[in-house]
Parts: C-alpha cells; sequence; structure tokens
C-alpha cells in the first residue's frame, strides 16, 4: 500500500465520470459510441483522454455501428467498450449476441432512462433488468453488473473489464440515470493496488491454435487479429476453429459451453451486500439507486425498532439464487422497490417455493421519480 | 466533527441560469470542509429554459438517498420552481428567493430571504450570468452551510479563468448583502452555524 | 503484369477445412473470390497482416475459404466491424466483400460514414441485383421492372448506382468492373488496395440460379457474355456519342481523388493533444 501515510485526495466525481475514469484504469484502450442522454458524458471524457493516450476514440454514425466497432477492435486486440442509454441499447441487442456466440470480450454501459422508446430521456428507470439478461435473440447468459454509487461505478467499470477478459464474453454495466449524473466525493486508488486481468494469450504454434478450446475448462486463450493465427470468426454456431457449423453435437457443444462458462463460475461472478440481514424478519431486495432509498429506510426502521435488512445484488446477472433463496427463508416479508413494472419481482418469484406465497411485495414505480425512503418505509408498516 | 450534520439543499430554477454549476461548487466546498456530499440534478431536455434543479446533501455520515426531498435550505430563481418545491421547505428552513421572477410564495416561512438577484446582478454587475454564484453566495453566508474560504476555492477550481474575476465579484456582492440582510434583522449571528 | 500460378490460389484458400463451399454453380462469387485472392498474392503482401470482413449473404461467406484473418460479421454491419478493426491496428490491410442488399440496404449507414470518413478500406460489393441466400428477392440494385420474388410483377422500386453514392459521400477511389473481366478486375483490386483512403468496387455478377432464371437472363455463360456485351470502359465511352453508351455498364476507376486517411489524422491529432499537454 504505497499510500498508506497520506490522506488519500477526494475528487467531487460524476457517476460516468468514474466510469470513464475506471475504465482508462482498466487499460480500455477504445471506444466507440454515439451521443444519447444520459450516458454522452462517458464519451465526452474519453473523446479527450483516449487521444491523450494515443488510444482511440470514434463517434460513429449510430449505436449498431458502435456495437460493430467496439467488437472488430477487440479482435484486433482492443479492449475496448461503448457506452449508450436505452434506444441505443436496443439497437446493440444483436451485437451483443454477436460478441457472446463470438466469445468476445468487450465491455457496453447502459445508463437506463425511462422508456419505452424514447420515454423520458432525462429520468431515472430501472427498465432493462429483464432486456440485458434477455435482449439478444436466442439463448445466451448474460454477465450485468450494477453499481449504487460513484465509488461502485468506478470499481464495477474495471470489474466489467476484468470479468470480460476473462470469460471472454460482452459485460454490460447497468447504471441508473441518477448514479450517472449523481456527484460524489471519492478517492481514487492507486493504479498499482488495482488488479487489472487480461485475456490469455495463446503460446501454441499457429496451426494448433482453437480460436475456441474445448479442453481449455471454458476460458480458452485468444489471439487477435495480426499476430499470426490467421483464425476465423462468425456469428454462425461453429466448431472449436471458429468454422461454421451445421453439425448437433458441435453446434450443441458450443451452447453448452457459452452456458457453462458462466454457470459453473457463479461464485466468482456474483457480489451481493448483506445489510443488517442477520436477525431481519422484513427484507428489502433492491439494486442501484432503489437500494439506497432502501439503505436509508432500513436506518429509519431500525430506530424505530422494527428488524428490516437489505440484500442488493451487485451483479444481478447471474441472478443470486442463493443468497435470495437464504433471504426468502428467514425472512416473513421482502419487500421489492424498483423502478419498473416489476421486473426483480419477476424473478424473485421464481425461487419462491409456491405461487401462492405472499411473500413478496413489489413496490413499482415508472414516472420518472424516484421511491424515497419514506415510502419505502411506509409499505413496510403497511405490510405489518 | 464531533456534531452530527446532516443538511438538505435543493437550488431551483430553470435552464441556463447555471444552478447545475452552483450546486457543484457548493458540493466541492463541502468536501474541503471535509464532509460527506451528494449533488444531483434534474432537468428537461432543453439547455436553456424548462425546468433545473440541483440538489446538495452535505453530512458528516454516509449519505443513503441523495435526493433533498425535505429540504434545509431550498433556493428558487424562477416563481414556477418556488410554487412546486417550496411545501417541502422543512419547518425552520431557510426560503431564499429571486424576487425578479418570484412574486408570490404560497407559504409564510420564518427564514424567508426575498431580493431580486437577477437584477441586483444586472445592474451590479453588468450581467445576469453570475445570478446562481451571487444567490449561492448569499446562501452560504446566511446559512454558513460551508465554509467561506472553501467556497471560495471551490469557485476557483469550477470557473473558466476568464470568468473567475466576475464569479469573485459576484461572490463578494453575494456575502455583504447577506451580512446587509443579517444586519437588518437585527441579529448577526447565522441561523444555521453547523456546517462551519 | 498480374499472372499468379494456380499453387498460389490453392495455398490462400482454407481447403482442407472448409471445402466444397456454398455457392451455385455458375456463380460469380468463386470468380471474384479467385481475382481477390491474385491481386493479394500479386501484392506479396504479409497475410497475417490483412483482415477480410464479411456482412451477410451469399458473398460474404467468402472469409471462411481464404487464409487471412477473417470475420464473417452481422448483416449489414461489415464495414462497421472493418472500422474497429481498421481504427484500432491502422497498419493492417482491411478487406470487405460484401453484396449489394449487404451493403446498400441494410448497411447504407455505414457504407456512406465510412467514405465520408475516409477510412482506409477497401470495400468489394459483389452485386448481382437480388437477395440470393434467403432466395431471390428485389435490392436496392434490382434493376427496374426486373422480377424478384417479392417484385412478382416487377420491380417498381428505384435502384441506386452503388458508384454514385460512394462518390457522393466523399469515397475517394469508386471502381467498377465485372466478373468477367478479372484482368481488370485484379488490377483494381489492386490500385484499390494500394489507394490510401476509402476505396469501393461494384463488381457486376451473375446469379444465374436465382435472378438469371427469374428473368429469363439464360445461363452463367450468357450471363457472363452479357456482362462482356452489355458494358463499356469509361474511357471508351467518353469518345462515344450519348446513344452508344446509353444503357451500358460503365466500367474503370470513376474517382480517385487524393484527401486525407482518417487513422492518419487521428495519429496526427493525438501527436498535436500530446504536444499541447507538455506545452
Amino acid at each position: 500500500m504505497a499510500r498508506n501515510s497520506q490522506k488519500p485526495e477526494l475528487v467531487l466525481m460524476q457517476g460516468n465520470e468514474a466510469v470513464a475514469a475506471g475504465a482508462l484504469a482498466a487499460g480500455c484502450d477504445y471506444f466507440a459510441g454515439y451521443p444519447i442522454t444520459p450516458s454522452t458524458e462517458i464519451a465526452e471524457i474519453l473523446a479527450e483522454e483516449l487521444p491523450k493516450r494515443g488510444h482511440t476514440f470514434i463517434q460513429m454514425e449510430d449505436e449498431i455501428a458502435s456495437i460493430a466497432a467496439i467488437i472488430g477492435a477487440s479482435l484486433a486486440g482492443a479492449k475496448s467498450l461503448t457506452a449508450t442509454s436505452g434506444p441505443g441499447f436496443s439497437l446493440m441487442q444483436e451485437g451483443i449476441g454477436f460478441a457472446k456466440i463470438t466469445e468476445t470480450p468487450c465491455v457496453v454501459v447502459n445508463v437506463q432512462r425511462s422508456g419505452p422508446s424514447t420515454g423520458l430521456p432525462t429520468s431515472p428507470a430501472q427498465g432493462e433488468i429483464m432486456q440485458s439478461r434477455w435482449g439478444s435473440h436466442g439463448d445466451s447468459p448474460a454477465i450485468v453488473l450494477y453499481p449504487a454509487s460513484v465509488k461502485e461505478s468506478y470499481a464495477l467499470t474495471i470489474r466489467a473489464f476484468n470479468l470480460a477478459e476473462k470469460y471472454r464474453t460482452c459485460v454490460i454495466l447497468l447504471m441508473d440515470e441518477v448514479i450517472g449524473h449523481m456527484r460524489e466525493a471519492i478517492s481514487l486508488p492507486d493504479i498499482s493496488e488495482i488488479k487489472i486481468i487480461n485475456r490469455i494469450k495463446p503460446t501454441v504454434p499457429a496451426n494448433w491454435y482453437k480460436h475456441y478450446d474445448e479442453n481449455q475448462k471454458y476460458l480458452s486463450p485468444l489471439a487477435s487479429y495480426g499476430e499470426g493465427y490467421r483464425f476465423h470468426v462468425t456469428g454462425l454456431a461453429h466448431d472449436q476453429h471458429g468454422f461454421p457449423t451445421n453439425k448437433p453435437t458441435e453446434a450443441g457443444a458450443m451452447m453448452e459451453r457459452l452456458e457453462k462458462k458462466i454457470v459453473h463460475n457463479i461464485r466468482d461472478l456474483v457480489q451481493i451486500e448483506s445489510y443488517m440481514m442477520e436477525d431481519a424478519n422484513i427484507a428489502i431486495f433492491a439494486a442501484g439507486i432503489m437500494a439506497r432509498a432502501a439503505k436509508a429506510a432500513v436506518k429509519i426502521a431500525r430506530a424505530e425498532g422494527l428488524k428490516v435488512g437489505l440484500l442488493r445484488p451487485l451483479t444481478i446477472w447471474p441472478f443470486p439464487d442463493d443468497a435470495v433463496r437464504k433471504m426468502l427463508k428467514n425472512v416473513e416479508y421482502v419487500v421489492v422497490p424498483e423502478l419498473n413494472q416489476g421486473q426483480f419481482l419477476h424473478e424473485l418469484r421464481r425461487l419462491v417455493k409456491s405461487t401462492t406465497d405472499s411473500k413478496l411485495i413489489g413496490f413499482q414505480r415508472v414516472n420518472g421519480t424516484l421511491i424515497t425512503p419514506t415510502e419505502i418505509l411506509q409499505k413496510i408498516k403497511d405490510v405489518l | 466533527m464531533s456534531k452530527l450534520l446532516f443538511k438538505e439543499i435543493r437550488l431551483s430554477g430553470s435552464g441556463g441560469q447555471g444552478l447545475i454549476l452552483g450546486g457543484i461548487i457548493l458540493a466541492k466546498a463541502a468536501v474541503i470542509d471535509g464532509n460527506r456530499v451528494t449533488q444531483t440534478q434534474s432537468y428537461g431536455p432543453e439547455s436553456r429554459g424548462g425546468y433545473s434543479r440541483a440538489d446538495v446533501i452535505i453530512s458528516s455520515e454516509e449519505i443513503n438517498f441523495p435526493e433533498a426531498i425535505r429540504q434545509d435550505i431550498l433556493l428558487s430563481l424562477t416563481q414556477e420552481a418556488c410554487d412546486k418545491y417550496v411545501l417541502d421547505l422543512k419547518n425552520g428552513g431557510i426560503l431564499i428567493v429571486d424576487t425578479t421572477f418570484v412574486k408570490h410564495i404560497a407559504v409564510q416561512a420564518p427564514n424567508t430571504y426575498e431580493l431580486a438577484f437577477t437584477d441586483i446582478a444586472q445592474q451590479e454587475l453588468g450581467t445576469q450570468l453570475v445570478t446562481n454564484i451571487l444567490s449561492i453566495s448569499f446562501l452560504v453566508r446566511i446559512s454558513g452551510i460551508v465554509n467561506e474560504k472553501s467556497f471560495e476555492k471551490a469557485i476557483r477550481e469550477s470557473v473558466k479563468p476568464a470568468f473567475l474575476d466576475l464569479n469573485l465579484k459576484a461572490m463578494k456582492l453575494g456575502f455583504s448583502l447577506a451580512s446587509k440582510e443579517m444586519k437588518l434583522r437585527g441579529n448577526n449571528e447565522e441561523i444555521e452555524v453547523e456546517g462551519k | 503484369m498480374g499472372k499468379v500460378s494456380q499453387r498460389v490460389v490453392h495455398n490462400f484458400l482454407r481447403h482442407d477445412k472448409k471445402f466444397p463451399h456454398v455457392w451455385c454453380a455458375g456463380c460469380s462469387n468463386g470468380t471474384v473470390l479467385g481475382t481477390i485472392i491474385r491481386a493479394i498474392a500479386e501484392q506479396n503482401l504479409d497475410r497475417n497482416n490483412i483482415t477480410m470482413v464479411s456482412g451477410i449473404g451469399c458473398s460474404s461467406r467468402m472469409p471462411v475459404y481464404i487464409d487471412l484473418n477473417t470475420l464473417h460479421s452481422l448483416h449489414g454491419r461489415a464495414i462497421a466491424f472493418a472500422t474497429g478493426i481498421k481504427t484500432y491496428k491502422p497498419g493492417m490491410k482491411v478487406i470487405v466483400v460484401t453484396g449489394d442488399g449487404d451493403c446498400t440496404a441494410i448497411g447504407g449507414n455505414h457504407l456512406i460514414h465510412a467514405a465520408r470518413r475516409n477510412l482506409d478500406l477497401t470495400v468489394i460489393v459483389i452485386n448481382n441485383n437480388i437477395y440470393g441466400m434467403t432466395g431471390g428477392q428485389y435490392s436496392p440494385t434490382t434493376p427496374f421492372e426486373a422480377k424478384a420474388t417479392t417484385s412478382p410483377f416487377g420491380n417498381f422500386d428505384t435502384p441506386f448506382d452503388i458508384c454514385d453514392l460512394a462518390i457522393g459521400a466523399g469515397a475517394t477511389f469508386v471502381g467498377r468492373s465485372t466478373a468477367f473481366h478479372t484482368i481488370e478486375l485484379q488490377k483494381m483490386i489492386v490500385d484499390a488496395m494500394e489507394h490510401k483512403g476509402f476505396s469501393i468496387i461494384d463488381v457486376v455478377s451473375a446469379c444465374p440460379v436465382i435472378y438469371g432464371r427469374m428473368n429469363k437472363k439464360g445461363g452463367p455463360a450468357e450471363m457472363m457474355m452479357a456482362m462482356r456485351d452489355n458494358s463499356i470502359l469509361n474511357t471508351a465511352a467518353e469518345k462515344l456519342p450519348p446513344e452508344k453508351v446509353e444503357g451500358k455498364i460503365i466500367r474503370g476507376i470513376l474517382k480517385k481523388v487524393d484527401h486525407p486517411e482518417y487513422c492518419e489524422r487521428y495519429a496526427e491529432l493525438c501527436t498535436k493533444v500530446k504536444e499541447m499537454q507538455h506545452e
């Protein structure tokens, strides 16, 4: 710890600024994007910072081109990023699926705003909980991280890059508009203290290289264009070499591999915060800005003698099934405040034992405003 | 910091009045003071006109919910903003309005300050552009929510060099208007001193 | 010049992996693939430093057969993917192989913007006037009144001229040739690849199995003859009276200008920004 002796410098930073700073700390050397509120600050900062470092910033003609460009750059060796919001995220879905099936590392930031369609462009919403998991056609597991503070926006952006490189996939950082635009004072860690994961490079001769090596425990080495491996990449179902295949055995193996590399590493992927849950008989399950409202509600509730706790996922996909099951076992009620029409609630229902179970109390709002701590507390009191 | 501090401040008006920058400056000053802070905003799609508000929460503890829903201090530079938020002001909270645009106040609060900030900025400083710094400086001296030295430092860090002198002039004017106001009310003590 | 042995062509194919290919007998795609290989071989380039990118469609299947860095991307997005590769590794030669639908319908936006940027890509549009892979629907280059499965009464829609489109968008090298004129095409591909900036070649080609049959154009040989008989070099056309040129396909390099290339300008920007920091 190099900076133990001195007090770390606090800087006032916006969530979106923290994403840009986190990306640079993670080694991001390529950004392609298209302007959209409320994510634009990320592009604006990187348009200034990347050229200073001799790295690439490009403003593309649309979001479809943006996701395509970051995948192309990643195949050429880049640690690449794009940032967008609802409408742009919808346009990117086909490209996200391409990154997943071709196992190409990249990071997509979606600073959510009210939808559907153009919606309320400057207002907060949490409408893409499900889209971030199921948005691209076909089955493909997803890694989606969800920060609740400026500090966490920085840390989870780095983690998004690390997971993208490690698992060779498109990792999504899902943000709330409020977090993206909120300023908080944070101290940035020394770069030397940050753990950076980079893709494993192949060491075999070119003619032995398999772009998707089944013997490598789901996480196989990744060559870049220009390194002499001359591999093929396609969005078609493919064999270990990357060549298209129609064989059910090969296509099936490919799909299984995409699934298993996530499912078998769920402990590595899932992060949750458990707050005052030890003796809680009422839990709140919430992410991002709603978890902050919930935490404030827990504090007031505790001061009033109510045994309320909070379970907050930092990784929303893969879903933290084990932690949620444990919560459901230990508490009488779970209140689920969210800025959508019940997307988390829907996922939680999957984990309750019977459909008549009334443990789950939904609390939804989709008018562009936040649910306040007082309102959450009132909801809890209504239940009791 | 032995005393618990938790203050919710809302700066409200319309787009182009510089309230978000004002909120950032206030937040920076609070950071310099060693406090925790969140600064959020809500605004319409317009760069000029429409509604705009900046919330700053200053606390000695972790801040969870970042919106100023029950304000300790409310600054309103337009009638619309004043009407919208004045009922959310805490009992005993400070209300500061720009009478250039705010003609009626829905409730009578004891700590209300009514000054024609925009007119004053135009007359004294030759531009309305610094109405934000003028009125927020007034707010700072009246409330003592942040240290004035920290506030000045935050202005220096946030304003473009070409406009620094003008903004510092606005700050000083804001301070002196506040002092005058306090004298008029026959008390030299600031109403809230916790932020110091 | 231009002579490349069959052994070299063979050497460039992934013959041990992905053959037989998917293309119909008589299709122009194979001819164009051979011509591209000869053009690459002629330049003695390091093939580790060439990437071929395609979208979706019959012609876009080409990358799988050629032993380069290859990317078979999404429908319409070949140029956008290629933009990512090129702007990250400006030293890489990037060739885009695409079809008329892929390039000018779903991918039209990427085409005009890459042309506007003057990004150093070589785009080869294998233009057979039809969506072949999906069974013969009309494309943005299907001629007026031509038959397709989605224009059963004849195409009432107005076609694009790909070269005019590219010129209008700011492409700095624009050429047209046909699958019949392979020597000419080979040279044009070499010129396009050597050109610093955005280059595009509209390769008039034949889809005898679908477009040819639906429009009674005869077999593969007849369609090749039509390319020979119904086209004329731009240099020759200039000397002829308009009535002799009417209705003919104009071949040749239709535009070639020098203009600063995107990656070079970006590199200059980076240098400038770094200097500004040191000041």
